[in-house]
């Protein structure tokens, strides 16, 4: 890099090439003072705090040092009389209408504005008229809430609007003196982001409801974690009073999510401190009641119940909740010393586990390299991971990279994608199949033969090729989507992969071995021994799908969820009922009674969550950052390695393990890709350690199944996900849990006028025998041909659509159609 | 204390007899019709320019050396020249005028439309683009009307569209109407308006239209008057350009006149030559202050010049003489006001305006003038403090600092009004405010004082609450 030599107070430094003076001063030890700065944010020069004076050889002059690049030989006086005139003047105007409500702000304490009043300015104002007045504060969301009087209008929340989250909801209205920030009428700030407002404002106007008057600053203890509600793992400080969390902010990680979080990673913190926590062991007495139990009790029951299985009739389903030392654990207990490989920590909702393994990896730097193509064939990132979908959006937007959207239907980043095609469920497939063909006959999938003539060149182009995948349709068979990465894979074999899965640290856990056939570190079952790990079965294990089934079929005795509400995500909700129904043990390691295990746990040993115990989360890319501890576990819980150590204690064997460090120095040992990982790097990088999943596999991608026979009657459904769904973090989150849009099939233009529906608001569907009051939204985005709603809203639950094991899921609308 | 009695004229076109070079068709009340425009040499200049290179035509505009209209003065061929080689790009006309005491465009539009379309059209071949951004400011009502009429039969005709006049020239010309924000004459904030934001400034650098302007692309933006002069100068030449008006500053000028003269009105003069004091009281022109009464203050260039005095009235028209004197000839809005007008009223008046019209975006502008407008307030209704007198000037320091002096003034031994302001905000809309503030200060402090000295009753305070004392007509504000 070449450096542009400046003089700043006197001394001559070095600027990066195009740095912006203010982070360079910063960068040299001189701090200038800002409101509107954001490092992450286009500058706008709207405060004019930072204004210093500037000479680039016209003379001095003020500038604001935000907006100014450092040019060569430039001039800086950062404390000269000027500047510090200046900086005092607009110190005392942006105080004049401020209301000095610090007592009653949540922001005093931590604020810019308090802080740069202490240190600029004249200490005492010269303005005696009457202030501003609004009304304070007024709600501008569900979870936000603004106080024009404190507001300083610096533009830092509508610009993170507009420019980051593109949910440009909140604007400036009037003019001068008048001007404010607010809403559009009758449209909310209902974005996914909200929460970030509420982070970056300089001063208190605005707020976050769950936190407003729950602590002062000083009263706050905080520790950097990490967040789990996705596979993102954005990082997070989690902040703490009285034993209490109250707050989780972003940390600007330049590897993961920038300082941005999801208002899921935000405020799910809540459901911690939830009444409904289950805060000891339950044991399902003769009556069928959960009662407590002492721990001794409850484990050994669970010990009894276990050992007195064959191993081979013992399964677990679920982890993906748990620390990757938990995970291990596990995987431990239950495929060296049990001895059953039936675990699964997907529950039927991902990617088949050999393809998240051992496709060449990508990271999200990988993906959002600017000048690369960027191919999504997946959900929407925004409903899935959302911090995720802020990184992408801005590759798309200011770094030249070519999206090609290939999803069910589009997703949020669909308006900035250079390709966009929608592949029917079942179709995907033969669509990329047909994209890597120079020969073709146009009518083969039903896209435009230049869009897919295009599309295969941009991802055979040489460029860096990266590819999100996910899984977008729990209704379909992922096996459609494998097909596709494998043609994509063979027309551009340098492609690299992001897995976008849904749960929190899956990849940790399947890396773990909670998958059938593997062990820690992606090792294949089959043949491999490991010291301490005695009786690894012989046998291949069952997924989840495959456990429910033999549990159908009577094949297992006892079945443990792990932090896992198959009620609530399988897809096939009839079969979960069905299978645990049947099983005469059914042990859950859970924090909250969600329906699942309210109604068939009988034993549960109460789990701690993320927050209440030290561990590391693994991301979608491999990256291990720390998990921390800040408050003590709820009630009687304990982590999940800690269970999993009790566990085989009482099965009479040991895990080997009582500590986390030995934990860690045992997973470095058995799991390949964790060998190198330094675990104090770990804990105290802020861009956390990746860890190495290269594996160059031979993937064995079959021959690509035939598309299913398009039905000439009824619509394709798609089931998927949106953020705000009936998970047990946003259900037990109070401020959350009412954000849950009810469910509703949506349908296009087209097809809602082939149907007759115009302003139908429900549709009978047939199923099986029976008949489906549906409802319905017609969707002007919406490609035809296909339905889609999501699982987990309120009212309607998509999985009563879908019927047996089916590769794809047909709807028969009743002739009519309207109910 | 003088009456209100008085009415002025209605404050229209006033032919002088002197050079025309834009408002000649003012005198036929037709002249904005099409067959009238073409009768009258309409749209020649535009064939002239088309039998040209583009470069050819750039440089008799830098030859004539037309100085821009809008407020800067900066000459318009060098800006011009200031685009780098980068397409699309794109010209951008700025009809938002409306600076305190202008309303010279408005005519310019109304009376002949054809003139400033031909000038658009002269200036995109010269400049090698082919879309013009016709912004019209929003309340002139009339002037839309026409450019709009006047548009649809330019295309028609094919003065303006594909293959202009047979050539291989396409030019579009994309007529936008503002949204009633004064600071959108700012050309940075116009620029951001027309591209469907807020209009606010952007801040220069880096955002020089030039080279980013609108989309971030090379982007001129030049004044109604400024482009109307082109036809006219490609028709006669650089040269007979330059017999009219001095060396410095060539051509003529429209300059709307308002106040206390008995003849307000537009009237295009040769720059450079006429002077304040042949504006104000020549037979041609204002024929007088009304009522005989003595000039006591004038505004040279719109509400954010600083004012003049009357020692200021045998300086020329002209941008060059004007600056080194402390102010500006800006949009050429001249406001005269006679010695029974109340200082602090006026200053008050004009403060108002742009605490009101500030953008919000500068947090010294949008604090710092409504602050300043409630001091005004307060002396003016009665409530005033000795120590507002220096609050007023320290509160307008914080907008534009530490005044650079001008030779002008300091050999009078006085503070010099701070022009061209330093300032802490992005455009000059903040240091506009300060102008009155420091110049009445500097002159009428007195009159501050003998305010707050004997405080008025809360009968005269709500009377002066919304007057300038006497009734000053500014054009334009109609």
């Amino acid at each position: 890099m070449t450096g542009v030599p400046f003089t700043l107070n006197g001394q001559e430094l070095e600027a990066n090439d195009g740095e912006l003076l203010i982070d360079a001063a910063e960068r040299h030890g001189i701090h200038i003072p800002r409101f509107c700065h954001h490092s992450r944010m286009k500058p706008v020069g709207m405060c004019r705090m930072c204004l210093v004076e500037v000479d680039s050889g016209r003379g001095p002059g003020l500038q604001p040092s935000c907006m100014v690049p450092v040019s060569p030989q430039m001039k800086v006086e950062t404390d000269s009389e000027a500047t510090v005139a200046a900086q005092d003047g607009v110190l005392e105007l942006l105080l004049a209408n401020h209301p000095l409500d610090c007592p009653v702000c949540d922001k005093g304490g931590e604020c810019p504005l308090q802080d740069n009043a202490y240190a600029f300015g004249p200490g005492e104002s010269q303005f005696v008229e009457e202030k501003r007045h609004y009304e304070k504060p007024i709600p501008i969301s569900d979870l936000v809430h603004l106080d024009r009087e404190r507001c300083i209008l610096c533009d830092r929340c509508t610009r993170f609007a507009d420019e980051v989250a593109g949910d440009p909801l909140i604007h400036f209205i009037g003019r001068g003196a008048s001007t404010q920030v607010n809403t559009f009428p009758d449209h909310p700030f209902s974005s996914y982001f909200s929460g970030n407002t509420v982070q970056i404002c300089p001063v208190g106007a605005l707020t976050a409801a769950p936190y407003r008057f729950k602590a002062r600053p000083w009263d706050l203890t905080s520790v950097e974690s990490t967040s789990t509600v996705d596979s993102v793992g954005s990082r997070v400080v989690v902040e703490s009073s009285r034993d209490e969390i109250v707050r989780i902010l972003g940390v600007d990680s330049d590897a993961v999510n920038w300082g941005w979080l999801s208002d899921k990673d935000r405020f799910s913190y809540e459901a911690l401190n939830s009444t409904h926590r289950i805060t000891t062991p339950l044991v399902r007495d003769s009556e069928g009641k959960l009662e407590p139990a002492r721990w001794n009790d409850a484990v050994g029951s669970v010990a009894d119940a276990i050992s007195s299985s064959e191993p081979d009739r013992v399964a677990v389903i679920g982890g993906a909740r748990s620390s990757l030392e938990g995970q291990y654990a596990w995987a431990k207990l239950v495929k060296g010393i049990i001895g059953s490989d039936s675990f699964d920590c997907q529950i039927g909702d991902g990617l088949p586990a050999p393809m998240v393994l051992g496709l060449p990896r990508a990271t999200i730097a990988d993906t959002c390299r600017p000048g690369g193509v960027m191919v999504l064939m997946g959900p929407d990132p925004k409903e899935i991971t959302p911090a995720l979908y802020l990184r992408l959006r801005h590759a798309v937007v200011n770094d030249g990279v070519d999206l090609i959207e290939i999803s069910p239907r589009p997703t949020s980043l669909n308006h900035l994608a250079k390709h966009a095609i929608h592949p029917a469920p079942g179709n995907i497939g033969a669509v990329m199949a047909a994209i890597g063909k120079t020969h073709r006959s146009d009518s083969d999938v039903g896209v435009d033969a230049d869009e897919l003539d295009a599309i295969r060149e941009l991802i055979s182009a040489d460029r860096p090729v990266s590819v999100v995948i996910g899984r977008s349709n729990v209704a379909e068979s992922p096996r459609y989507t494998v097909d596709a990465i494998g043609a994509l894979s063979r027309l551009n074999p340098n492609a690299t992969f992001l897995p976008m899965l849904r749960r929190g640290n899956v990849l940790g856990g399947l890396e773990m071995g909670l998958s059938p056939s593997f062990l820690p570190g992606g090792i294949r079952r089959s043949g491999t021994s490991i010291d301490g790990w005695d009786n690894i079965a012989d046998g291949d294990g069952r997924d989840t799908a495959g456990i429910l089934k033999a549990a159908v079929a009577g094949d297992i005795d006892t079945i443990v969820l792990l932090g896992a509400d198959p009620l609530a995500d399988f897809p096939r909700r009839g079969l979960v009922e069905d299978a645990l129904g049947r099983v005469p043990t059914v042990v859950a390691v859970d924090a909250f009674p969600t329906t699942t295990v309210s109604s068939y746990a009988d034993i549960v040993l109460p789990a701690a969550l993320v927050g209440e115990y030290d561990g590391t989360f693994m991301n979608m890319e491999g990256r291990l950052s720390p998990l921390r501890a800040k408050v003590t576990p709820a009630g009687q819980s304990r982590s999940d390695w800690q269970i999993a150590v009790a566990l085989g204690n009482a099965m009479g064997g040991s895990c080997g393990f009582s500590t986390l460090a030995e934990v860690r120095s045992e997973m470095s040992k058995n799991a390949p890709s964790l060998a190198e990982v330094d675990w104090d790097e770990v804990d105290n990088s802020d861009d956390g350690v990746l860890a190495d999943l290269t594996r160059n596999w031979v993937l064995e991608f079959g021959d690509p199944v035939p598309p299913p026979s398009s039905s000439s009657s009824g619509l394709r459904l798609i089931a998927d996900h949106k953020l705000w769904d009936n998970g047990t973090m946003v259900t037990y989150s109070a401020s959350l849990a009412g954000l849950v849009e009810p469910a509703v099939l949506r349908i296009s233009i087209t097809d809602a006028h082939e149907l007759g529906l115009s302003d139908a608001d429900r549709i009978k569907i047939d199923r099986d025998r029976s008949t489906l009051e549906v409802p319905i939204a017609i969707d002007p985005s919406h490609p035809a041909g296909v339905a889609s709603m999501a699982i987990g809203g309120t009212g309607f639950d998509v999985r009563d659509l879908i019927a047996a094991d089916r590769t794809v899921i047909n709807l028969r609308i009743q002739p009519g159609g309207a109910a | 204390m003088a009456t209100n009695a008085y009415v002025p004229h209605a404050a229209g076109y006033v032919d002088n007899e002197g050079p025309k070079v834009v408002t000649a068709r003012f005198t036929d009340p037709e002249g904005y019709l099409l067959p009238h425009s073409v009768a009258s040499g309409g749209y020649s200049g535009l064939r002239e320019a088309l039998s040209r290179t583009p470069s050819e035509v750039a440089a008799e505009v830098k030859e004539a050396v037309l100085l821009g209209r809008g407020g800067a003065g900066f000459p318009a061929g060098i800006k011009w020249g200031f685009m780098p080689a980068v397409w699309p790009r794109y010209l951008v006309v700025n009809g938002d005028e409306s600076e305190p005491g202008t309303y010279k465009d408005r005519l310019l539009m109304e009376r002949d439309p054809h003139q400033l379309i031909e000038g658009c059209m002269i200036a995109c071949y010269a400049l090698g683009l082919n879309t013009c951004f016709l912004y019209v400011r929003g309340e002139m009502a009339l002037a839309q009307e026409r450019i709009a009429a006047a548009l649809n039969d330019a295309y028609s005709h094919n003065y303006v569209g594909a293959n202009v006049l047979g050539t291989d020239v396409s030019i579009d010309i994309v007529l936008t109407w503002g949204a009633g924000a004064y600071i959108v004459g700012e050309e940075t904030a116009l620029i951001e308006s027309l591209e469907g934001n807020r209009g606010m400034p952007r801040l220069k650098p880096p955002y020089f239209p030039a080279a980013k302007g609108l989309y971030m692309k090379p982007t001129i933006v030049n004044n109604v008057e400024t482009l109307s002069n082109l036809p006219w100068i490609i028709r006669h030449g650089s040269t007979a350009y330059k017999q009219f008006g001095s060396e410095r500053s060539p051509g003529t000028r429209v300059v709307a006149v308002s106040g206390h003269v008995n003849r307000p009105g537009v009237y295009e003069i040769e720059q450079g030559v006429v002077t304040f004091r042949d504006l104000f009281y020549g037979e041609n022109y204002c024929q007088g202050i009304r009522d005989g009464n003595d000039l006591k203050m004038f505004i040279p260039g719109g509400g954010s010049a600083p004012w003049f005095f009357p020692e200021q009235l045998d300086l020329p028209l002209e941008g060059g003489e004007i600056g080194p004197a402390g102010s500006m000839l800006g949009s050429g809005a001249i406001v005269a006001m006679d010695h029974t007008t109340d200082a602090v009223k006026a200053c008050h008046r004009l403060v108002r305006f742009f605490a009101r019209e500030s953008c919000g975006k500068c947090s010294p502008c949008r604090e710092g003038t409504s602050w300043e407008e409630k001091i005004l307030e307060r002396i003016l209704a009665g409530h005033g403090r000795p120590a507002d007198i220096d609050l007023l000037a320290d509160v307008g320091s914080k907008i534009s600092p530490s005044p650079y002096p001008t030779a002008a003034w300091e050999a009078e031994g006085l503070e010099a009004v701070p022009f061209p302001p330093r300032q802490t905000t992005i455009c000059p809309l903040g240091p506009s405010s300060v102008a009155p503030i420091t110049s009445a200060l500097r002159r009428f402090r007195h009159e501050f004082e003998a305010k707050v000295a004997n405080n008025a009753s809360p009968d005269e305070a709500a009377d002066a609450s919304d007057s300038w004392g006497t009734e000053v007509v500014m054009g334009g504000q109609q």
